[in-house]
């Protein structure tokens, strides 16, 4: 196979990142109209899409923010629930060896669920073309730009929303659509069975150390539990 | 804390953990058991997050079919579980509480 140019490959990953673009720009409004309806400045609002660029994440900020919770426990939620990139950096790293600093700041910065899932398709599927990365960088940034116009669209909106409609049940709704799908195997369902229940009887512990606790007892029941099957 | 310092810190976090193997990979051996356990993380702490919310919605526990949280939270586990969807779990979890509450005339 002929190797595709620069141009070709960016536009390739603009072409292939845009359907994905429908379930984004939904979420986008979501975000910005929430934001909004915590009393968050229109700037801020905004600025987050940009500072964080990570739809679930700027979802907690903005939900905790607005429940009074404490800056270290919100820090720590959005540590935790962006370790799943951590897995996908790990993934497209032997594909980035050749790259120089600047680019891989820039595309770990791109690093999105979205702009992951259709580059390392096509990282599979191609051969090893010197100049994929522009492929990365053209689904990156489809998916940067689709993000911030949907933010301010969202920002825009939130504004008329009623105050009565219940939107702070969308944090754990959140959680529950990131969850549910990886719990593909027994260990997972486990884990996340004993972590919820030790939660719940320790929700009174002091400095929300409970959520600390039910989440170790999971992780070690899950180690465990996967131990003792090999 | 301020929000600003909060999104700061929170996009070094995003971004740190985005960069973490991309600039590690060369650089050091993860220990294999540090790998599985990463999988666990987010599983336990978004659980133990996730379940209080549901049974207890006011802060003591409600477990009944007349808790709105509960039900509306069953039904976003099913449409998580059966399509994977980010945004559709989040619409059928919250129209499933308006339709509840609705019911039994919140």
């Amino acid at each position: 196979m002929i190797a595709k140019t620069r141009k070709q490959e960016f536009w390739s990953g603009v072409r292939d990142e845009s359907p994905i673009l429908l379930g984004v720009i939904p979420f986008g409004l979501l975000y910005g109209a929430l934001a909004i309806s915590v009393h968050l400045s229109t700037l801020a609002s905004q600025a987050m899409s940009s500072i964080i660029f990570a739809g679930a994440s700027q979802l907690i900020v903005a939900q905790l923010v607005g429940a009074g919770t404490s800056g270290l426990v919100i820090l720590m939620v959005v540590f935790v629930v962006n370790l799943r990139h951590a897995l996908y950096s790990a993934s497209v790293a032997p594909h980035m060896r050749h790259l120089g600093a600047g680019w891989k700041l820039l595309l770990s910065y791109l690093l999105t669920d979205e702009a992951y899932a259709v580059t390392i398709t096509h990282y599979n599927r191609e051969g090893d073309s010197p100049d994929r990365h522009w492929y990365f960088l053209g689904a990156g940034l489809t998916l940067w730009s689709a993000w911030q116009a949907s933010t301010a669209v969202g920002i825009f909106v939130g504004a008329q929303i009623p105050a009565s409609w219940p939107l702070g049940f969308v944090l754990p709704l959140t959680f529950i659509a990131l969850v549910v799908p990886t719990l593909k195997d027994r260990v997972g369902v486990a884990a996340a069975l004993v972590a919820g229940l030790v939660g719940l009887l320790a929700t009174n512990f002091p400095y929300k150390t409970g959520l600390l606790v039910a989440a170790l007892i999971g992780i070690v029941t899950g180690l465990l539990i996967e131990g003792r099957q090999k | 804390m301020n929000i600003w310092i909060i999104m700061i810190i929170g996009g070094l976090l995003t971004f740190g953990t985005r960069l973490s193997f991309i600039f590690l990979l060369d650089r050091i051996k993860v220990p294999d058991w540090f790998r599985r356990g990463l999988r666990f993380v987010p599983i336990a702490v978004l659980s133990a997050i996730i379940l209080p919310q549901l049974t207890s919605p006011n802060g003591t526990l409600f477990l009944s079919w007349r808790n709105p949280q509960l039900l509306a939270g069953l039904v976003a586990i099913l449409v998580a579980w059966k399509t994977k969807n980010v945004l559709l779990t989040i619409l059928a979890g919250m129209v499933a509480l308006v339709v509840i509450q609705l019911l039994l005339g919140m």
